[in-house]
């Protein structure tokens, strides 16, 4: 839980993680408590635009974040409240304090678009293969975006909102083998 | 059995519970196991259940050495024309064992990729519940294989001629254009997926009884 | 003999070299062990360019989690990585618990670190009987395999169910254990220690063995971080990165365990990494076996969280309307509107559940982050520069739960 607050913004509880964000925004030129940031549990949450994307992730690299957990992203169509139709998430932690930190950014309709991250961790690799293969958002700068999970001839992304739990049919297409000819 | 006819005489029925026997005691598992019911196929062969007291110990993962293709675990969309495809390539004679619910109707799996019954498309012989089914019930489907060997075995497959069509369900055809249809349907003939290749899925949702 | 990497990638492109081969290796191949595909580019036996292709096991996990309340998915993330199945279980409850905000009981977290670390025993001599398996050395599997069989039966005596328990539940576990159960786990750490012996004694002086993992598959502290491998495969390579003591959870801060790493990142030093977990695993069970709490398996919060147990529904008319009020599709859980990852060190690494939730009782977005899938991903890293007969040795030490990789 956040608590108290400086100059207007709120602070985080973590003090490693608030000098981390800190740190962020001086990077990126945006005055304090600039970024948007949210705290449920242990979870400690920035919201980075699209724009700074890059450059947040390359700094918070260079701070000494050198493992990246997880990266993934949600379908928000139709969620309360929902600004934007996917979030994506970045999961960081740094290996020799333990400081874990989750960045946030967002993608749009109709060509949902980020800047990859392949060159700053490259654990990044696959976890950005399939977010494209499951949700459809590509990744600027990744050398090898192609589909992961589903067949290459898969024209949908399966983990959208707008795609069925039980597909579209593509399970039943294929030919019955009988037992005289085989 | 039939006297009249010269392939069914005395001879031919004696030929056949010979050749019967030997195959029943002999049969070669070839383990296709995706998932977690490949696991309990491992602990069948290990040494607690140890299922080389009924002969069918000898697995081989060359689909041309095998007799008995155990499907263990879920089929997935890009995975059944491998299955197929394996399928063909065994020799005559060859039975198959579906095992786990998964491989026999999609188990808890309902969603966009899994095939829900890897009968649709292939011809099963026994079926085994569970999930993932006992290795106990592993080694009696294998029984019952062998049961089913003996009994209706002929020495020169006689019996898998009157068997024209998969004996499973049909496909749930859902009649859809080829606009769309996201995925190109896989052919085990061609090893491709292609536009160019459609299956014949008549509507057989009323005669399949589901 | 390993092949120096350094002459591999100082050798020409791969589309210039001559005589190149294209090997297909899967998606059905006994040294998989499950579904996987690598095309591989050789030149003579060794590999210029691995290609790992996924995706023959992809059954849509995180879809049926949107579909599935917190209790029934369980049974989903069972089949996720089925060699630890309580582990999936544990780590997808306690991310649901902490979306909820339930305390769990002393007693359940202790009997919850029992089974994590059975779990990691099973997880461990699967992986180190498989990988000795594809080696060629087939009396070790056989010995592990025997071990895991005991505990199949403590799950079994536990739950009723011997391979995929579904034991855990939300805010407390499906029944309680008792003393016969305890006398089951008893019986199989007495039994484990001569067993963990006798593999260690057929395979860490086994020429062959050593041969084929020694300065094979080398991963070194940088790449291990940079390419986010977690658990034994980070601390073979010297990351000394364990959830258990990080953030502790469940009762592992009362516990006294040492975290194993080695220096050398090579499969052998995966396998032995594993080995020594497996005693570490044994320490921690014996002392929890022996300081297990008292008192109920299941947190009261409010009445509201927890599945109240079958007498309480049968005699009773409030347990009726508590068990009628979880089960209903237009009741059951009310968490709040927000968005939690929460991870446990499992027997494959970090696993981590990350739940997007909308205030319903099934979550809006389930995200696994499947350690296996990471540690895939380094294979074409590993293997580039190694022989063929390389791979299986590689593909074992990584312990690639095809499940877990696809889900």
């Amino acid at each position: 839980m956040s608590e108290g607050t400086v100059a207007g913004h709120t602070l985080f509880s973590d003090p490693a993680v608030e000098s981390i964000v800190s740190g962020l925004e001086k990077a990126l030129g945006v005055p304090g408590g600039g970024l948007k940031r949210s705290s449920f549990r242990d979870n400690h949450r920035v919201w980075v635009e699209p724009a700074r994307l890059a450059s947040a992730l390359k700094h918070l690299r260079e701070a000494g974040m050198d493992l990246l957990i997880d990266l993934s992203a949600a379908d928000y169509l139709g969620y309360q409240d929902a600004e934007h139709r996917y979030g994506v998430w970045y999961i960081l932690e740094n290996t020799s304090t333990g400081t874990r930190i989750m960045v946030r950014s967002w993608a749009d309709d109709p060509s949902p678009c980020l800047p990859s991250a392949f060159d700053i961790w490259r654990g990044s690799d696959w976890m950005e293969r399939e977010v494209y293969d499951l949700l459809g958002i590509q990744f600027t700068g990744h050398p090898d975006l192609r589909r992961i999970l589903m067949p290459d001839e898969f024209a949908g992304h399966p983990l959208r909102k707008d795609y069925p739990l039980r597909g579209m049919g593509e399970r039943h297409h294929f030919v019955p083998l009988a037992r005289d000819e085989s | 059995m039939e006297v009249s006819l010269p392939e069914d005489g005395f001879l031919v029925t004696k030929l056949d519970e010979v050749a019967n026997w030997c195959r029943k005691n002999s049969l070669w598992p070839m383990a296709f196991a995706t998932a977690c019911c490949g696991i309990e196929v491992m602990a069948t062969g290990a040494s607690r259940h140890d299922i080389a007291r009924f002969g069918a110990e000898a697995f081989r993962f060359s689909p041309r050495q095998c007799d008995l293709m155990i499907v263990a675990g879920r089929v997935v969309m890009k995975m059944l024309p491998v299955l197929q495809r394996i399928w063909m390539q065994m020799p005559e004679p060859k039975w198959c064992i579906s095992m786990g619910a998964c491989a026999s109707s999609g188990g808890v799996f309902d969603t966009y990729a899994v095939v829900q019954g890897i009968d649709r498309f292939l011809p099963v012989d026994v079926y085994i519940p569970g999930c993932p089914p006992r290795p106990e019930q592993l080694i009696q489907a294998v029984l019952d294989l062998q049961d089913k060997v003996q009994k209706t075995g002929t020495f020169n497959a006689r019996e898998f001629k009157s068997r024209t069509r998969p004996e499973g369900p049909r496909p749930l055809a859902m009649q859809l254009d080829m606009a769309d249809q996201m995925v190109a349907p896989a052919n085990y003939r061609t090893a491709t997926r292609s536009w160019s290749v459609v299956p014949e899925v008549g509507n057989h949702a009323g005669e399949s009884g589901r | 003999m390993p092949l120096k990497l350094a002459d591999a990638i100082a050798a020409p492109d791969v589309e210039e070299r001559e005589c190149l081969w294209t090997l297909n290796f899967g998606p059905q191949h006994p040294a998989t062990h499950t579904t996987l595909r690598l095309v591989l580019n050789l030149d003579g036996e060794v590999i210029l360019k691995a290609t790992p292709d996924i995706g023959f096991l992809h059954s849509g996990f995180e879809k049926l989690g949107e579909h599935l309340d917190f209790n029934q998915y369980v049974t989903i993330v069972d089949r996720m990585n089925y060699i630890s199945p309580v582990a999936n279980e544990i780590a997808w409850h306690q991310t649901v618990e902490s979306l909820l905000g339930i305390d769990l009981t002393p007693r359940c977290k202790m009997i919850r670190v029992i089974f994590a670390e059975l779990m990691r025993i099973h997880d461990h001599l699967l992986c180190c009987g498989a990988a000795a398996l594809d080696l060629g050395a087939f009396t070790a599997f056989l010995y592990a395999f025997n071990q895991r069989e005991l505990i199949n039966e403590i799950n079994e005596w536990a739950s009723g169910q011997r391979f995929h328990p579904s034991y855990t539940r939300v805010g407390g576990l499906q029944r309680d254990v008792d003393d016969a159960w305890i006398g089951k786990v008893r019986g199989f750490m007495d039994g484990f220690i001569a067993a963990h012996n006798d593999v260690t004694k057929l395979l860490n002086r086994n020429r062959i063995f050593l041969d084929r993992c020694r300065g094979v598959g080398v991963l070194t502290k940088e790449e291990a971080i940079n390419r986010s491998a977690t658990g034994p495969v980070a601390r073979a390579s010297g990351v000394q990165r364990d959830l258990r003591r990080l953030r502790p959870y469940l009762a592992y801060d009362a516990i006294d365990f040492d975290v194993v790493c080695a220096e050398e990142g090579d499969c052998l030093a995966r396998y032995l990494v594993r080995m020594e977990e497996m005693l570490e695993s044994w320490k921690i069970i014996h002392w929890a076996i022996e300081n297990l709490p008292g008192g109920p398996v299941n947190s009261e919060i409010d009445g509201r969280m927890v599945l109240p147990n079958q007498l309480s529904v049968y005699r009773s008319i409030e347990g009726l309307i508590h068990h009628f009020e979880l089960n209903m599709t237009n009741r059951k859980w009310k968490p709040p509107v927000e968005e939690l990852y929460t991870a446990t060190e499992s027997p494959n690494g970090e696993l981590g559940f990350h739940i997007v939730s909308d205030g319903g009782p099934c979550a809006w977005r389930v995200r696994t982050r499947p350690p296996s899938f990471i540690h895939f991903s380094l294979f074409p890293h590993l293997a580039e520069g190694h022989a063929v007969g390389d791979v299986a040795a590689i593909l074992g030490s990584l312990n690639i739960i095809a499940a877990e990789l696809d889900r």
